[in-house]
């Protein structure tokens, strides 16, 4: 936009309002019509979900028209749930070994790229693309992909626990290391090239410079990548259905089975939908228990990496 | 640039608004809103089989256009019907029909059906062999077809391996059949079974209707055929299960061992003449009576005493349900059209022809050939299998441990790990009845 001062309206207009205010008396007489729809449907699509899917973990209901309020039973029984504990375990381990592999992996990747290699820009879309893939249709793919090394060894990704660990965590890395490794070129783009030559200067190493003046001014990318690989990895639901569904599962001597490799979206989901009555409400009983677990993670995650961050 | 962006978000933001706005929630195929009147009631129907769906699309817009009744047909995503249904009942304009097909799910669902005694509907059943009751009697839903399963056989091949349909009468003499014929696989150009994939899209053939036989004999063995879902079962009949699954598993043309992911199409097998055995139903009758068209199906043998005399496992799940809660004008247009669908001539055609035989005195006969050789076994004083399996408890859970312990056991087949498909099986039923009744 223009920045010259010498149109004769706004001038006048300036004089007329010179403190600015009676602009604003118009301003908030009309402010409901412009907020009024975004909180309309922040209400509709957010809040009032929210608070009746609390309610609801505290139902039994079959039908959400048809809930009973029965207190906080189901939060007990959730609890109880051996499957629910073996799934919270069994995310927890999945979200810190893909928030390291890939964070590390997408720096590195990010690093190379921003060295000035030729061909740079194809790499970055090549390493992007896998982003740009489903999860249900990127978790059969795989399978698919692992059956054909597994099956030489006569056995399958459905068959071992680890085999199904490590085939999500190579699955999530692939798709996930383009989509972070762009948020750290960004970051190592804007480090500023006058303080990395007066490290040069100094006589750092190539180290030093990158542990002593890119990486903490690439704080705020590492902050936020790592909270969308840790939520991400906490929330994984499609690529875990499709990849695995929870397979190979432990039968007990009981006849009860625990999935070994059911992760907590997929074990609330599979509680939902059991032929059990009572098991909706234990369900939504998880989801909040699982949002409250989600939350408080990514906030100390933001809070601690946050503290490390610099200002240029 | 910081206004253009400003922009660019307002605008993003009020389209998105008017999206929210303007689009409708359209869970499945073909939900857009039907034509016609429905000042006089109108009809929801929610099916569940994706295969029908086309035909029970025009059979809707006939009777439109015949009634002036708007019918709407919503077809459940393939595996997905009761998420489908839940989400369904919940809205203002539930389904006024749908589908409660056995008993575990007449417990979920009964308290919202209309008690179909004495209706215009039950009046029509040649049969009350298909009519599912809650525990105070009322009837919550009747079978508007039935199917059968069995062993599908390509009656060709195997004279082509030197045998006969008649040779196969038992456990013992299928097994010769089929054994024979895997070893000479290379030379005769075809195998015995077809890929027996223990992937979603494949594996109720085995944990499903496969189990029925367990199921079915411990039934006949305790003297009455089950009314309600048992607590607990003893899996007497386990190592006949076993048997027929294992002859299946190990003469076919896809190694045990790579079954787990699945990926091979077991019904193109067949129809291309590279597999003489199918475990399956008679739903298939359609897909594969072009390319085979003297292909008939045999009961499940498996080595219990007095199978000659075996027929195929016949029953449904297909259940009509009326919402109780729609509204009367609905509940009575819903009703009108279940009858016309199961007295037109023209619908009634259109309707067997892609469900197989509906159990109705004036719907039009069945041509399907697999449901022709069950009439025949019955016909020949061969006793019907039942379809026990409808019992299951908790029946999605159920079957994915058994399935998971079948990887396990076709991975390495010892005793070790059929002992824990044995666990799954029978300490399995009573922990998911437990599951759902505790």
């Amino acid at each position: 936009m223009s920045r010259k001062t010498d149109n004769p309206n706004r001038v006048r207009k300036r004089d007329k309002h010179p403190a600015g205010q009676p602009l604003k008396r118009p301003m908030r007489k009309w402010s409901w019509l412009f907020l009024g729809p975004v909180t309309a449907a922040f209400i509709i699509g957010f809040v009032w979900p929210f608070i009746q899917g609390i309610y609801l973990s505290m139902c039994s209901f079959k039908l959400i028209r048809d809930a009973k309020f029965i207190g906080f039973g189901n939060y007990l029984t959730a609890l109880k749930d051996a499957t629910f504990v073996h799934a919270f375990w069994y995310t927890a381990l999945f979200a810190v070994v893909s928030v390291i592999l890939i964070n590390v992996l997408a720096f590195a990747v990010a690093y190379a790229l921003t060295q000035g290699i030729r061909g740079s820009n194809l790499y970055r879309t090549v390493f992007f693309m896998p982003n740009l893939i489903g999860g249900i249709v990127l978790g059969y793919i795989w399978s698919m992909i692992f059956d054909g090394i597994l099956s030489r060894y006569g056995t399958s990704i459905l068959m071992e626990t680890r085999f199904g660990f490590w085939g999500l965590i190579i699955l999530m890395c692939w798709q996930q290391i383009g989509y972070m490794m762009i948020i750290y070129i960004a970051g190592l783009q804007a480090v500023p090239d006058d303080m990395i030559e007066a490290a040069r200067i100094d006589g750092a190493t190539k180290w030093q410079t990158l542990w002593h003046i890119t990486i903490p001014n690439v704080m705020p990318s590492i902050t936020i990548c790592t909270f969308l690989s840790l939520t991400n990895g906490f929330k994984l639901f499609d690529q875990n259905l499709a990849l695995t569904g929870g397979q190979p599962f432990i039968i007990q001597p009981d006849g009860t089975n625990i999935k070994t490799t059911e992760m907590l979206a997929l074990n609330i989901y599979n509680t939902f939908y059991s032929s059990n009555s009572a098991s909706k409400g234990v369900a939504q009983s998880k989801a909040v228990i699982f949002f409250i677990l989600v939350a408080t993670l990514g906030l100390i995650q933001l809070a601690y990496t946050r503290k490390r961050e610099v200002q240029q | 640039m910081k206004k253009t962006l400003a922009l660019v978000l307002a605008l993003v933001l009020c389209l998105a608004l008017l999206a929210g706005c303007g689009s409708k929630q359209e869970p499945a195929q073909g939900s857009a809103e039907p034509a016609g009147d429905a000042s006089n009631g109108s009809v929801y129907w929610l099916n569940f089989k994706p295969e029908s769906d086309e035909v029970l699309q025009e059979v809707a817009k006939m009777y439109t256009e015949e009634t002036g009744v708007p019918v709407k047909v919503v077809t459940a995503a393939s595996g997905t019907y009761n998420q489908t249904l839940m989400s369904e009942m919940d809205k203002a304009s539930a389904p006024t029909l749908f589908v409660i097909g056995n008993q575990d799910a007449v417990k979920e669902w009964g308290d919202y059906a209309l008690d179909l005694t004495d209706s215009a509907i039950a009046k029509e059943l040649n049969t009350d062999a298909y009519e599912l009751r809650d525990a105070d009697g009322k009837l919550c839903s009747i079978g508007y077809c039935y199917e059968c399963y069995g062993i599908i056989v390509n009656p060709d091949l195997i004279e082509q391996a030197g045998h006969t349909m008649d040779e196969i009468k038992n456990f013992e003499s299928l097994k010769a059949v089929v054994e024979d014929i895997h070893a000479r696989a290379d030379e005769l150009g075809f195998d015995a079974f077809t890929s027996c994939d223990m992937d979603d899209s494949s594996s109720w053939r085995f944990t499903g209707h496969m189990a029925n036989l367990e199921y079915f004999y411990e039934e006949q063995a305790a003297g009455a055929a089950w009314t309600e879902c048992p607590e607990s079962i003893t899996g007497a009949y386990l190592d006949n299960y076993k048997a027929l699954y294992d002859l299946c598993v190990t003469n076919s043309l896809t190694d045990r061992k790579d079954l787990a992911t699945g990926g091979h199409d077991a019904e193109n097998e067949f129809i291309t003449g590279k597999a003489a055995f199918f475990v399956n139903g008679s739903w298939e009758y359609a897909a594969v009576s072009e390319a085979v068209p003297n292909a008939t199906m045999i009961p499940y043998y498996c080595g219990v005493q007095g199978e000659e005399k075996a027929g195929l496992n016949c029953g449904t799940e297909n259940y009509w349900a009326i919402n109780s809660a729609a509204s009367e004008a609905d509940q009575q247009a819903t009703m009108d059209f279940m009858v016309w669908c199961v007295t037109d001539p023209e619908a009634s055609r259109m309707l067997v022809d892609t469900f197989g035989v509906m159990p109705y005195k004036q719907a039009a006969e069945s041509t399907n050939g697999f449901l022709a050789a069950a009439d025949a076994y019955t016909a020949a004083g061969n006793y019907v299998m039942d379809w026990a399996t409808n019992y299951q408890p908790n029946v999605d859970e159920y079957r994915a441990a058994l399935v998971s312990a079948l990887n396990a056991y076709n991975a390495d087949p010892t005793d070790a790990n059929w002992e824990s498909v044995k666990t799954a099986f029978v300490d399995g039923w009573a922990a998911q009845y437990a599951a759902v009744n505790g």
